[in-house]
């Protein structure tokens, strides 16, 4: 698929550029944009990024696939990332990505076949204290039971769920 | 005790009615070198993990006027049982602020980034619309309050990398490269961002900065103990009646923690172990926690550290062989991968645990995980290896059994 930076895209570009003394601090910030745009950070997408920072493409790639967030294939329209750390793991996360597996019949790392939901499990979250934490792209969601589970899943696959950057 | 950080004071002008911004007024009456002097005074120190005098390494940046300075907030959040800065972030956001504005007015730096871990989406979208509240009223941006010294403020969101909470893989990151930490020295206080002189301080340090600069260094030492100043958050995770948050003078006894703050154990539980300070500190059995007070010097002395102010809690339904297992793949899952003791090591040490786990080890597999821990300890350019190896050894050596027992074959299947 080609892929173009938008007028608008350059726009922002300029914007977070003007923050730091060199271009290439923008890197990280501007393949945010990429992702909140696309829902991920395709190959052609970093090399257009390359060009535009004037960076080499290894460079690009290499950060991309340095940090987890960035996702190198299109993600489900929910990105479920159930902590799998030591605070959720005592407080059931194992029991919970076990739910997931079951009800969506797929793997971790899989995507459902409708595009609705793909499955993850991540490290530390930063929310030990409301074990066991899910985030749904870019929501947490805090002291979960298998209850409160089934209930978001609905709520997921009737659309009725905000979750940050995709739906806006 | 009143708290001087969990305050719930989101917007600005409940932080006026809180008296806030009136420390860094004060602050910017005095001279870079007057503040550095109060902050030393204060016996406040780092409070990301490591635990260095906040005023000492303010007092590393050369003083004077020429080039470029910069300050550096640590936000990346990730220390495993740590989440004591999102919730300062979300709460009291603009101590944060004042407390950057001080800190850069101190070195002379005229440019601050606070770098928050990539799935704060929230924290950093509130910490955005506090900074542009502070500069619409003068606190942030040219001039500050017709002083002459100007202060750019911005935040950088992460990316999803544990050891960017490493001060100077943060820099890399913060320029735009993978997350690898840097050998040292040079040390970011004469090479550091951008190739220039930096401070990086986590954000529970420079929120406490404000209140020092109002009350007074001799003040802040005094709410702690020892060498140990003021009051510290500490995070309970775990099964106990209220985990969360919770600021209380250093040289609390962690048990008063336990069983006042937190409400004890919940549904009857029994204690059987303690991680004082995030994941990456040695183990504390059930005895040692109820007996240790939480300031640094006393959680050293017991063979543990305070680090981030982490308490993990576990009780005697979990398998130790289990959750250092878990704790391994973290480790496994975030090594940056430049060292090879760190890189090899963390991954052998979760292959072996895998094994003993799942039923399949052998009685040698004890000593060669205690083995292999120790090899990684001390020979690499950051602290993640030593961060993996120093749970592993305090796990074997403290709940050998259980991992005899495993070796023999036996299998939790949790």
């Amino acid at each position: 698929m080609p892929f173009k930076l938008t007028e608008e895209f350059r726009e922002t570009a300029a914007r977070i550029r003007a923050r730091y003394p060199r271009a290439d601090a923008a890197l990280i910030p501007l393949l945010h944009e990429v992702q909140r745009e696309k829902g991920y950070v395709a190959e052609e997408a970093m090399d257009e990024l390359a060009k535009f920072l004037e960076l080499p493409y290894s460079r690009v790639k290499a950060v991309v696939t340095f940090y987890t967030m960035f996702n190198r294939a299109p993600a489900g329209k929910y990105h479920l990332q159930v902590c799998r750390n030591i605070s959720c793991h005592m407080a059931g996360a194992p029991g919970l990505l076990a739910r997931l597996r079951e009800k969506l019949a797929i793997g971790e790392g899989e995507t459902t076949a409708d595009g609705l939901f793909t499955l993850s499990s991540v490290e530390c979250l930063g929310a030990c204290g409301a074990a066991p934490v899910m985030q749904v792209n870019e929501t947490y969601f805090e002291n979960l039971t298998l209850e409160k589970l089934d209930a978001l899943l609905e709520d997921m696959r009737h659309g009725r769920l905000l979750t940050g950057a995709k739906e806006k | 005790m009143e708290t001087i950080l969990l305050k719930n004071l989101p917007d600005i002008e409940a932080y006026f009615a809180c008296g806030g911004y009136k420390a860094l007024k004060k602050a910017l009456g005095l001279k870079p070198a007057e503040i550095i002097e109060e902050l030393k005074k204060s016996n406040l120190r780092g409070r990301g993990g490591a635990g260095f005098p906040a005023g000492l390494k303010w007092s590393f940046i050369p003083p004077g006027g020429q080039g470029q300075k910069y300050l550096v907030c640590n936000a990346d959040e990730g220390e495993p049982g740590t989440f004591k800065d999102r919730e300062l972030m979300l709460k009291n956001p603009h101590a944060l602020i004042e407390g950057m504005a001080i800190a850069a007015y101190a070195i002379g730096a005229a440019h601050g980034y606070i770098y928050i871990r990539g799935e704060f989406a929230a924290e950093t979208a509130l910490m955005n619309k506090a900074i542009a509240d502070a500069r619409a009223k003068g606190f942030i941006g040219r001039n500050v309050l017709g002083s002459g010294f100007d202060f750019e403020l911005f935040t950088h969101r992460g990316a999803g990398a544990y050891i960017c909470g490493e001060e100077t893989a943060l820099l890399e990151s913060l320029e735009g490269f993978k997350g690898q930490p840097r050998l040292k020295p040079p040390f970011p206080a004469l090479k550091g961002l951008f190739g220039s002189p930096t401070v990086i301080n986590n954000v529970e340090t420079l929120a406490a900065v404000p209140s020092i600069i109002e009350n007074g260094g001799a003040w802040y030492a005094a709410l702690g103990t020892g060498k140990s100043g003021g009051t510290k958050l500490f995070c309970v995770s775990g099964p106990v009646n209220r985990p969360g948050v919770y600021e209380l003078p250093l040289g609390t006894p962690l048990r008063e923690l336990l069983e006042v703050h937190c409400g004890g154990m919940k549904d009857g539980k029994k204690l059987k172990a303690v991680i004082p300070g995030g994941s990456s500190v040695p183990v504390l059995t059930a005895e040692e926690a109820l007996a240790v007070n939480l300031d640094y010097e006393a959680l050293a002395a017991a063979g543990s550290m305070l680090g981030s102010g982490g308490v993990i809690v576990i009780d005697d339904g979990q398998c130790m062989v289990k959750l250092l297992q878990v704790l391994a793949r973290f480790y496994h899952h975030e090594s940056c991968g430049q060292c090879t003791p760190c890189r090899e090591g963390c991954g052998w040490l979760e292959k072996v645990l895998d094994r003993l786990e799942a039923g399949g080890g052998s009685a040698g597999d004890i000593d060669l995980l205690y083995s292999v821990a120790e090899g990684m300890t001390g020979r690499t350019i950051c602290a993640l290896a030593d961060a993996m190896a120093m749970p592993a050894m305090s796990f074997i050596k403290k709940f050998r059994g259980e991992f005899e027992a495993h070796a023999a074959g036996k299998v939790c299947g949790n």
